[in-house]
This record gives C-alpha cells, sequence and structure tokens, in this order.
C-alpha cells in the first residue's frame, strides 16, 4: 500500500499504528509532512503504541503545533488591538478559527496566515487601521493590486513589519470572480461569539449537530493545566473572538477546498472538513450550502471525506475519483507525482475563478510579466 | 527515489534520496565508520533532476526534502557530496525542533563542552577540528550545537568536519590520509574537504555535556579577550540559532538560563597555534 494511503488510513483509524514496520512510517511521515498533516496525525496517534523514534517524532511535531497555534491566536489578538478601536468587526477564518474555538480538527493543525472576515463596506477603516498599527502591502505591482481590489475575496496580503506575519482580510469567502457567489452579510450576520471551551481535544468527541446552535468545543487546556508540559504553550486565547455560525464554517472549508485553488493541501482541508462535519446533520448543512450557490461544493466535499476518513457508505462519481487521484498523488518520498492530473486541477481552478476572456487576459499579464499572483 | 542511504548523527537520522549513485556513493563512504541507523529517520532529502534529461545533461543536482528553499541554486553533479551535505544541514536548520540548534562549534572534556559561534572564516570550525585532533577533547560538531531546552545540556551533532581553503593542508597534514572525503574544487565556498572526526567523537556521539565556556572566535588578529554580557550574550545566540523563535517560551527559558549561567568570551587570534593555545588557558580559567 502506498505512503498516501496508509496516512489518510492511520488518520481514519483503519489501520493499526503497530502493524508498520520502521520504512512504512518513513513513508508515511514524508507523506504528512508533505501535506502538511504531520503533527495532526501525531495528535491523532498521541496514545498509541508507537516505536520509540517515531513517539520521540511526533512529541516534537505536538510541541510545534502547540507553540506555532499559540502564535497564531496572538496574531488574531494583534488585529483586534488594531480593528477594535475602529470599530470594525471581524469574524476569525480557517486555522486561527478552530484553534480559538478549540474544535477537534484544531488538534496540530498548521496555521500559517491569519484569515479574518469583515463586511465589505468596512474593508476600507480595516485597511487603514491595519496599516497604522505596523502592517505593509506584501505586493507593490500596480496590477496585482488592482485585480485583488477588483475581482478577489480579499485585501492584497499584507505583512507586519515587526512580526513578518501575514493577515488576509476577506470580504466573502470566494472570489467574485467565481461563479458562485456566497452570501457573505448573511455569513457575517451569523457569525457568533467563540466561547471558551468546555471538552477537551483528545477523546472529547463533538456530539452536537453542526446545524445545532453551538460546538461542543473541546478545549487545548491540556497544555494549561499540566506545569511538566515540556512544550509550555499555553493559549493566550481569553475568548471574545467571532467565528462562522457551524454550517457556515463548514460550507467555507468545503468552498476553500472544492470551488477554490488547485486542491494544494486538499487531504488537511478535507480531514478539516471531516471532522467539522461529521456529526452535522447533513440536510440543513446541505440546504444552507444550496443558498450560497454551493451545493455542488458541499456535496462533493461530502462524499470524498467519507471516502477519505469516513464510512466510504456513499457512492463516487467518476469525477470524485479523479479528485481521489490528484488528493493521493504523491510517492513515499513525499514528492508530488500525477503531473498531467495536477495540471488538470490546476486549469480547473482558474476556470473556476474567472471567465473564459477575463482567464486569458490574466494570464496574458501574468505570462508578459512572469510573475506569480492571485 | 532511484538510490536512497540512512546515516545517522547525533540525535539526527537521515534517508537521502538520489537520482544518481555517485555522491550516495561518496556519503557512504565519508560515513563508513559511524554507528549505523536504526528505527525509521526523522529528516527525509532529495538530491534530484529539476528535468528528467538533467540526469545525464549537465547534470544539476537539486536539494530538497522535508523542507526546502525555493530558489536554491543546483551544484554540478561532481560537487554531489556538498550538495547531500547542504540539504543534510538544511533539513537540520529549517525542520528541528528537539532542541535549540546553535550555528556553533563544540568540544568535550571532562563532560563539559566548549562552545564556539561566528560567522564563517571566523575559525570556529578550525578550532574545533584541531582540539578534537588533541587526546584531551572530544569532537561534537563544527557547524551546529544542539541544546536540550529542559536540561540545558549540549549534544553532538558531529558530521564529518567541512575543512574549507587554507584550513585543508592545515589539517591534513596532521591526520590520516583514509579519515578524508575527496577535494572538492572551486565550489561558491571555495575548495571544501570534509574529514571524518576522531573514533571517540562518534562512540560518544549521543552522550550529553552542560556547557561551560561560551567562545566568539575571531581569525586574523592580535591575541585579545572581550567579556561578554548576558545581555549581549543572548542577543549573539539568537542570531546563532537557527529555530529560537520556533521554539516558542522554552527556547526563551531555555536561552535566559545558558546566558545567565555560563561565561562567554569573544576571542582574537592571529594562527592556530595562539588560538589553540588561548582556548586551552581560557578553559583552565573558566573551570577553575
Amino acid at each position: 500500500m502506498s505512503a498516501v494511503w496508509t496516512l489518510i488510513d492511520l488518520l481514519a483509524g483503519r489501520r493499526d499504528p503497530a502493524a508498520l514496520n520502521a520504512r512504512e512510517w518513513e513513508g508515511v511521515i514524508s507523506v504528512a509532512r508533505a501535506e502538511v498533516l504531520a503533527a495532526t496525525l501525531a495528535e491523532r496517534l498521541a496514545d498509541a503504541a508507537l516505536p520509540g523514534d517515531i513517539a520521540a517524532l511526533f512529541a516534537d511535531l505536538r510541541c510545534a503545533a502547540k507553540v506555532q497555534q499559540r502564535q497564531a491566536l496572538w496574531e488574531a489578538e494583534m488585529a483586534r488591538r488594531a480593528l477594535e478601536p475602529a470599530g470594525v468587526r471581524f469574524v476569525l477564518l480557517k486555522g486561527t478559527a478552530y484553534a480559538a474555538a478549540e474544535l477537534p480538527c484544531a488538534a496540530g493543525r498548521q496555521i500559517g496566515d491569519l484569515d479574518i472576515m469583515v463586511a465589505r463596506d468596512d474593508l476600507d477603516r480595516a485597511e487603514a487601521a491595519l496599516l497604522a498599527a505596523g502592517w505593509e502591502w506584501v505586493k507593490a505591482d500596480p496590477y496585482d493590486d488592482a485585480y485583488y481590489r477588483t475581482h478577489m475575496h480579499e485585501l492584497p496580503p499584507l505583512i507586519h513589519q515587526d512580526r513578518d506575519r501575514m493577515i488576509d482580510v476577506h470580504h466573502t469567502i470566494l472570489p467574485l470572480t467565481h461563479r458562485a457567489k456566497p452570501d457573505a452579510a448573511g455569513m457575517l450576520a451569523r457569525a457568533t461569539e467563540i466561547l471558551p471551551g468546555t471538552g477537551r481535544w483528545r477523546g472529547g468527541a463533538v456530539t452536537e449537530g453542526a446545524g445545532a446552535e453551538e460546538f461542543n468545543a473541546s478545549t487545548m487546556r491540556d497544555a494549561d493545566s499540566d506545569p511538566s508540559d515540556p512544550c509550555g504553550a499555553t493559549s493566550p486565547f481569553r475568548g471574545g473572538f467571532l467565528r462562522l455560525s457551524p454550517a457556515d464554517m463548514i460550507i467555507h472549508c468545503a468552498a476553500h477546498c472544492m470551488a477554490d485553488g488547485d486542491l494544494a493541501g486538499g487531504l488537511r482541508n478535507l480531514w478539516d472538513f471531516h471532522l467539522l462535519a461529521e456529526h452535522a446533520e447533513r440536510s440543513s448543512v446541505q440546504a444552507a450550502a444550496e443558498r450560497h450557490g454551493l451545493g455542488p461544493a458541499v456535496a462533493r466535499a461530502v462524499r470524498l471525506a467519507d471516502a477519505l476518513y469516513g464510512e466510504r457508505s456513499l457512492t463516487l462519481t467518476t469525477a470524485d475519483r479523479l479528485f481521489l487521484r490528484a488528493l493521493t498523488a504523491r510517492d513515499d518520498w513525499g514528492r508530488p507525482t500525477r503531473p498531467f492530473t495536477r495540471l488538470a486541477f490546476y486549469i480547473r481552478s482558474h476556470w473556476l475563478r474567472m471567465p473564459p476572456l477575463m482567464l486569458a487576459r490574466h494570464l496574458w499579464v501574468k505570462w508578459r510579466r512572469g510573475s506569480n499572483g492571485p | 527515489m532511484r538510490h536512497s542511504i540512512r546515516i545517522s548523527v547525533g540525535p539526527a537520522h537521515f534517508r537521502i534520496g538520489s537520482d544518481w549513485r555517485e555522491p550516495l556513493a561518496q556519503l557512504a563512504a565519508l560515513y563508513a565508520t559511524y554507528p549505523s541507523a536504526t528505527g525509521s529517520a526523522n529528516a527525509t532529502v532529495h538530491l534530484f533532476a529539476a528535468r528528467p534529461w538533467r540526469r545525464f545533461l549537465r547534470p544539476a543536482v537539486h536539494i530538497g526534502g522535508d523542507f526546502t528553499i525555493p530558489d536554491a541554486l543546483p551544484l554540478p553533479l561532481s560537487m554531489g557530496l556538498l550538495a547531500a551535505e547542504m540539504a543534510m544541514n538544511l533539513q537540520m536548520a529549517l525542520g528541528w525542533r528537539r532542541h535549540m540548534l546553535l550555528h556553533a562549534s563544540a568540544v568535550e572534556r571532562g563532560g563539559r563542552a566548549l562552545i564556539m559561534s561566528g560567522q564563517s572564516g571566523s575559525g570556529k570550525s578550525t578550532l574545533a577540528a584541531l582540539l578534537g585532533e588533541s587526546a584531551d577533547w572530544r569532537l561534537m560538531g563544527d557547524e551546529f550545537t544542539l541544546i536540550e531546552p529542559l536540561s540545558g545540556d549540549a549534544l553532538a551533532f558531529p558530521r564529518p568536519v567541512s575543512l574549507k581553503n587554507q584550513a585543508i593542508a592545515e589539517m591534513t597534514a596532521r591526520v590520516a590520509a583514509d579519515r578524508f572525503g575527496p577535494l572538492l574544487t572551486a565550489t561558491p565556498k571555495g575548495d571544501i574537504r570534509h574529514m571524518v572526526p576522531r573514533a571517540n567523537a562518534l562512540a560518544a556521539m549521543r552522550r550529553p555535556a552542560v556547557p561551560a565556556l561560551i567562545l566568539f572566535p575571531r581569525f586574523g588578529a592580535d591575541v585579545a579577550v572581550q567579556r561578554i554580557g548576558p545581555s549581549e550574550l543572548f542577543v549573539r545566540l539568537t542570531e546563532a540559532s537557527t529555530n529560537y523563535a520556533l521554539l516558542g517560551e522554552p527556547g526563551f527559558a531555555s536561552l535566559s538560563r545558558m546566558v545567565q549561567t555560563v561565561p562567554a568570551l569573544a576571542i582574537s587570534y592571529p594562527d592556530s597555534a595562539s588560538g589553540l593555545a588561548l582556548v586551552e588557558q581560557l578553559w583552565a580559567e573558566a573551570l577553575a
């Protein structure tokens, strides 16, 4: 069995970690690192009996992820100190939101940039407040800048001059040129305050439906309460941030991995989706997704997450199987494989993002400049 | 990948894959006397051709692995051994989280470690290599020294010493020929030749030592010694560490303790002989 499927089976709980040999572990770890799932796997197998060297590496990975999450939550706090005085209401998205809400998918999850959402009418004020607080533009290129402002769902990325951390300020969840037009105002209106967690990361299942009022959140306080924890990574989070409603969070996750981008990081995003949606009431989430024009994206995410991490009870379409081929295109060294499948999904990502004429013009400008951009 | 090898250096266990046989054959020869690697690797290295035909046509070795630098320039296949060493260092510098990684050489004597940090050309590698050849010392490493955050212990990373330019002649005059790798000429860093540490360094490569003295050597000036206070030492060591910021609070706590308990000196020396004498003298004073 290939390393990528061994990784998937370990995450899904279909494979006994004690049965893996040293060579299989190496492949699993290389693939997990490439898919930024290494610390997630380390958390998933935190209580499993593992060979000594694997257990030591996994302890390193768990520590590093906890420190990183602590830094990510601190970055959210920095954004709040910049935006709150300006009266800008903002919602945490993606990894930072999962970590702040202490959701099961936050365990070991890598968090890169800080993603937040504000009302479109608040964009100018948010931008001014962040610039005044020390964030700076990454891109000086006027075409890229204009492109972001006219067609994208977010401001051009900003980096803080001292902390060197990036913030993405969204005003909706998909590019404006995308065929689906989600109801961003509705998402913002339904966003709720994150309450301090009541459960635990490990062992604590999310029991309530995501269509229901609140996640039964689990906590990161394993680390807080244990003074001997070598990571020393207590959470700086003291509540008060906003996050999307459970259903909107699931829909955003699906939009992010199915309707936008070229499936890079797809195994990780579908792991998020799997844990977010696992106990949700499927029909109500699906109905909400239809209202955002994202019914097909959510339905596909449900089928793929089921095929990867779930019961494997749903019927896959031919296209789903192509998605699975692209998602699992890595060799045992963690290197990408199946270049034609990957290229096809890269082209698809642009096809979804913009109408053909606009795509042609965009690629022409990009080709002449030889630069990377949105 | 087509060819692969496993190498164990201190706590690191590398799995190295390559599109070519030659670099791995050279690695195997260089690391022949190292303890064999058991279990699973904790770092993976790729030596690869960016395009299939570049395996044969003007072969260029790109380096990668668990962690990559997007714009790293490839090296010609004749420098494949250097590429492999750089790739292994890269995985340590970018990926290692168990310890605080200091860009520093270190030697051990009586269970205590002398750590030497400085820019390339400061002489930290040559001093460590020379000390490592004397009977009293054990070479812990010429490039990285690992600090265990909880205990503050120094751990060895005794990869083969990367001798550069004049240091090559200095060491080949003293050390048996079978401990050297091939001479690599006209690399981006000048001439390079790897030297396998003495057997005692390999036998004890997983034995920690307590840091007792930190030196910042500077080669090529008259003998001078200047004390470095805790605050300046803190700043210098954060600059010398590749992963300090990523370790978060434990890294801060560990470094704070270290700068308050371990004496540090900046030293200048005109040549290796006076440098060695100065180090021995300062070591004796530090332990007195």
